[in-house]
């Protein structure tokens, strides 16, 4: 299984055919408390770079971007009662949706643990 | 200037503390071309309190009041008798000029006001959940069909033609810019509103359809058939409501199955005002919708200490954060009306809201059975509140301007309200409410009938 | 002499000698005058009201067509004695404008004066139906064409919608003016530009309206940028959103060029007005190419904010933008006078292009009541005076705060009406959320926080024109107590407010599990 990030701070986990897609712990630390989480309905197909979801905390409300084209397939229902789980734990039980992938040349381009590590400090 | 407290040496001394010679400097960056150069014109130099006062008297003297006259109008608009400590309540200083309480550790009295407002409305409407207050009715209608579009992600919408015309305009206006679909129609003057007619429009790309509760001409739909029927299509039921007062008397839409429930609460503490300010309601009778809701949401959670406390809440929602992405773009409530309500509804209490309904309900029977006796007047309506609907065999504006003219304020005319429409002229609504006395409809009764004779 | 102090009672007694500690707790939960006060769903009853109306005995005329509300509706009442002590009890939980200063930027939260109150209601304002017969509420009329005539001279325009309920609606009615005179002109732009520094509604009602939201940058010193503006229009501009003066406080230079512009390139201008309290009575936007203009006659016109609404929003046109003006509408003939235009009268007064209506009814009467008659109070020589003190008393603030804290536009020139400061100098861990709270313990209500976006950690302070010296120097002297706080680091400030009716409130749990009604039982 091998790990990406985007510049707008999601994760992606890719699997065969599957991704995972979350926001990462920078991005977590960023907007504070998280109060709620709009997922798209199983069977929305997403666009790369295109909104995806929205991650809202009490004063914000941030855009989740798909990071990869693709067709959601799954949603982290969890989210819905218990949205501080994208706090307590971003890049595992806090994941937001699973996508099949429509092209995986999309994949290239996008940062592995360690380019992000460093994307971030430089922020 | 009694408003101003500055004095000329005050501002000389500001003026120095700044480092600047006068006024004129703190104003260089407006061009010179941009600066008046005398006074606006023809605006006469400030005036006291007597002369103002002396000016708006002579003004108001212009108009007829309805407390003046035997007064008999509705249609979205309705005269009851509010207590006198509502309006003593919202002019303690504390409440009428608070901001919006974006600092809830100095405004609690605000936010503990709009949580026991939300409940109210809520229940009076039979819904989960009711926001802080709209501007009005005829705009929160057109923020339930909006909602109901981002909700069921349709754009097609059936308005019932018995919709207050206003309020459908509305609609039909922001509609235009929102590229959804509107169905209307023009009511049908029956006894009995045409449910089926109005079920026959919907369909699956429906995404809600609009139906007022008592209806424009005063009659009562059965919510519940077409709730069912827009359910089953996978549509919305908006209800509006003009009158609620008429909830302490007929079952509320959300009990009937309407999806969101919005309408004008002028009538409950905030007085006619010649059309505003009002306050729309706006209630959702599932809570898993508040977070589509437009608008101010006040909640309760807990301070630092563990206290109780109230917030604004959900604010994601709104224009300030949302920005392009708002459910609405409204930035405001109707704070001090909303309060006016909310007193007025403490001070009436369940017993009281009842007795009031059933107060103006039989009086409204009473007055529909004297003028149903006039010759060529007819009843329209089988069911009704406080309001109906007589057919008069004539232009009924004209019978209206009559009457205005003799100092009898007798109802709204059907052509007022739909101009043009030829099939609808002869019609008068005629709204009758606790503050209407028996001698007043007598006085009418005889008007009408000399008047048509 | 007599003999001094037979009480025995010293002044010295009222502190504790050894300074401030807590009190004992009390078993109210109450402090002296601080009352807590509990939900009327907790205290009232379903039988109890305050209203006294006749029994109408069961068995009556029942013409409910079988729709009679059978289940309880769950509404407590209260006696009359019980509600006002509820209400007053609740009111002295809040600030006010009536209680202190009231420095919220963009909000102008000036004196609301109680002339106003009072003629508002008069009973031939307060008490007459909208659908009145014409002939019984000239007086009404006369109010709003009065009004109308007076917001169109201070403004230099051609035309007014009166009925906008409020800022942002009044927002909405300029942008769809816009919108329905390119539709008329057979012209499909899909861009508003609007500058980064704008109010939120700004973007939000030219999303609604259908266009596609462009940012406009802006120069060093917080300005609109000309240079990048005209590079960006074009044939797909429908127009620009502009804040004048701005959202950072200051007047834009280049209005009248950014005008001429967009005009040449086919766009129209809105000026958000919202800062109109600046200029009311010395600028007229008329003069500077603007199109259209919402008036919030809450701020400048001082009509009370109410605790949150209600606002009212007249938009004032351009002679290009006034026949699209929805209805009911305001509008001048050739004979100068000002006439009352709906639906019924529209072809009469050749204004048959409304873009439809935005309201039932003619607007918020009651607060055109109050705004003429705080016109008239005033004059054109105190609305002026108006603007002036309103600059001055914010110069005043700006020059008096400045060395101590961040004003990153303090080079820009003279402010208008507000002064802005950000955040840059605090210590590590402190906020502006930080200072806000410990100004309420100073007994201040805060600035306006975190606004415009432009500015990290911006403050935006209004003081308005009906502070007295006296007061601007003590808000001062306490703003300048909690800078230096916040500059030292001084971590107490992380928990404010201490004294107010409550402490810090847990914005987070009422997101995440909103509670939003009462949630107890509908019966006793």
């Amino acid at each position: 299984m091998a790990r990406y990030f985007t510049e707008e701070h999601e994760w992606i986990d890719v699997e065969g055919d599957t991704a995972t897609v979350g926001i990462t712990d920078y991005a977590q630390g960023q907007l504070g408390d998280i109060v709620f989480v709009e997922l798209p309905a199983v069977g929305t197909p997403v666009e790369k770079g295109k909104d995806a979801a929205v991650v809202e905390s009490v004063k914000a409300a941030s855009d989740v971007y798909a990071p990869i084209s693709g067709e959601v397939t799954e949603i982290n229902d969890s989210l819905d009662g218990d949205p501080a789980l994208v706090n307590s734990s971003p890049e595992e039980d806090g994941w937001f949706f699973k996508l099949t992938i429509a092209d995986k040349a999309q994949l290239e381009g996008l940062m592995d643990a360690a380019a992000y590590k460093s994307f971030v400090d430089g922020l | 200037m009694r408003y101003l407290p500055l004095t000329q040496a005050d501002r000389s001394a500001m003026l120095d503390r700044i480092g600047v010679s006068s006024i004129d400097d703190l104003f260089v960056d407006v061009p010179e071309e941009a600066r008046l150069s005398g006074p606006i014109g023809g605006l006469p130099l400030h005036a006291g309190e007597m002369a103002v006062e002396r000016h708006m008297q002579r003004l108001s003297r212009r108009n007829l009041a309805a407390g003046d006259a035997p007064f008999f109008l509705g249609a979205g608009a309705y005269r009851h008798h509010v207590p006198a400590s509502v309006d003593h309540v919202i002019q303690r200083g504390e409440f009428l000029t608070a901001y919006t309480p974006y600092q809830p550790e100095i405004a609690q009295g605000t936010l503990q006001m709009l949580f026991e407002f939300q409940t109210q409305v809520a229940r009076l409407y039979g819904c989960a959940v009711a926001n802080a207050s709209m501007y009005d009715g005829s705009t929160a209608c057109w923020e339930a069909v909006a909602m109901a579009g981002r909700v069921t992600r349709r754009k097609r919408v059936v308005l019932s033609g018995a919709l207050h015309p206003h309020y459908a305009e509305v609609v039909r206006t922001m509609a235009k810019f929102t590229d959804d679909e509107i169905a209307d129609a023009l009511p049908s003057l029956q006894g009995t509103p045409d449910n089926e007619g109005l079920i026959a429009r919907i369909d699956d790309e429906t995404s809600c359809v609009v139906v007022q509760y008592p209806d424009i001409l005063g009659r009562i739909p059965d919510l519940g058939a077409i709730a069912e029927a827009a359910h089953a299509k996978g549509a919305l039921l908006v209800a509006v409501n003009t009158e609620p007062v008429a909830l302490g008397a007929i079952k509320s839409p959300g009990e009937l199955g309407a999806d969101i429930v919005v309408g004008e609460g002028q009538a409950i503490g905030v007085g006619l005002q010649f059309g505003g300010p009002y306050l729309g309601l706006f209630a959702v009778r599932d809570a898993r919708h508040a977070r589509q809701m437009p608008g101010r949401l006040c909640g309760e959670t807990v301070d630092a200490e563990g206290k109780r406390g109230f917030v604004l809440t959900l604010s994601t929602r709104e224009q300030h954060i949302r920005r392009e992405k708002a459910t609405s773009n409204i930035c405001t409530n109707s704070g001090l009306c909303a309060l006016a309500f909310s007193v007025h509804m403490t001070l009436l209490g369940e017993e009281g809201l009842r007795r009031l309904a059933a107060c103006n309900h039989s009086l409204a029977c009473e007055a529909a059975d004297r003028l149903a006796q006039i010759p060529g007047v007819e009843l329209l309506n089988d069911s009704f509140f406080n309001e109906f609907t007589l057919r008069l065999g004539t232009d009924a504006r004209q019978v209206v301007r009559r009457l205005a003219d003799d100092g009898v304020l007798a109802g709204v005319s059907l052509g007022r309200l739909f101009p043009g429409v030829d099939a609808l002229e002869d019609g008068l609504l005629v709204a009758v409410t606790e503050t209407t006395t028996r001698e007043d409809i007598e006085t009418l009764a005889s008007a009408l009938q000399e008047a048509l004779a | 002499m007599n003999a001094p102090n037979k009480s025995g009672w010293k002044p010295e007694m009222t502190a504790a000698a050894d300074g401030m500690h807590e009190g004992p707790a009390t078993a109210t939960g109450n402090r002296a005058l601080m009352l807590e006060e509990p939900l009327i769903f907790e205290i009232g009853h379903a039988e109890t009201t305050g209203v006294d109306l006749p029994e109408i005995a069961p068995g009556g005329p029942n013409r409910l067509g079988g729709m009679e509300r059978r289940d309880p509706i769950g509404l407590p009442g209260l006696s009359e004695p019980e509600t006002v002590r509820h209400y007053t009890r609740l009111s002295r939980q809040n600030y006010a404008i009536d209680l202190g200063l009231f420095p919220l930027g963009s909000c102008t939260m000036k004196h609301n004066p109680r002339l106003n109150e009072k003629v508002a209601r008069i009973p031939g304002f307060a008490d007459v139906h909208p659908l009145q017969p014409v002939s019984t509420v000239r007086g009404a009329l006369e109010v709003i064409n009065e009004l109308a005539h007076w917001l169109i001279e201070l403004t230099g325009m051609h035309g007014v919608a009166m009925s906008p309920k409020a800022g942002a609606h009044g927002e909405l009615c300029g942008i769809l003016c816009i919108r329905a005179a390119l539709e008329a002109r057979g012209d499909a732009r899909e861009v508003i530009l609007v500058p980064e520094s704008a109010h939120g509604t700004n973007p939000a009602t030219a999303a609604f309206a259908g266009y596609r939201v462009e940012n406009i940058p802006a120069n060093a010193d917080g300005r609109v940028d000309l240079e990048a503006l005209k590079a960006r229009l074009g044939p797909d501009v429908a127009g620009v959103m502009i804040t004048n003066p701005n959202t950072c406080g200051l007047f834009e230079r280049d209005m009248k060029a950014i005008s001429d512009a967009v005009h040449a390139a086919g766009g129209f201008v809105y000026c958000d007005g919202a800062n109109f309290n600046a200029i009311v009575g010395k600028v007229r936007p008329g003069d500077l190419g603007v199109d259209a203009m919402h008036i919030n006659l809450h701020k400048t016109f001082s009509t009370p904010h109410g605790g949150g609404g209600p606002g009212s929003g007249p938009v004032v046109l351009s002679q290009a933008l006034s026949p699209y003006g929805p209805l009911p509408f305001t509008a001048r003939t050739a004979d100068g006078v000002v006439h009352l235009v709906e639906e019924e009268n529209a072809a009469e007064f050749d204004h048959t292009s409304a873009f439809g209506r935005m309201t039932a009814f003619h607007g918020q009467m009651g607060m055109f009541t109050r705004a003429l008659a705080y016109i008239l109070s005033h004059g054109a020589d105190g609305l002026a005076q108006v603007a002036e003190d309103a600059v001055l008393n914010a110069n005043y603030i700006l020059r008096s705060l400045d060395d101590l804290l961040d004003a990153p536009f303090g080079d820009s020139g003279p402010c208008m009406h507000e002064a802005l400061f950000g955040d840059r100098g605090f210590a590590e861990g402190l906020s502006t959320l930080d200072l806000a709270k410990s100004l309420i313990d100073e007994g201040y209500h805060p600035m306006t926080m975190y606004f415009p976006l432009v500015v990290h950690g911006a403050m935006l302070i209004e003081p308005t024109e009906t502070e007295s010296k006296a007061g601007l120097d003590q808000f001062i002297e306490a703003f300048r107590s909690v800078a230096e706080r916040a500059r030292a680091g001084d971590g107490a400030m992380k928990q404010a407010p201490y004294y107010a009716p409550r402490r810090r409130l847990d914005e987070t749990q009422a997101a995440r599990k909103p509670v939003l009604a009462w949630q107890g039982a509908k019966g006793d």
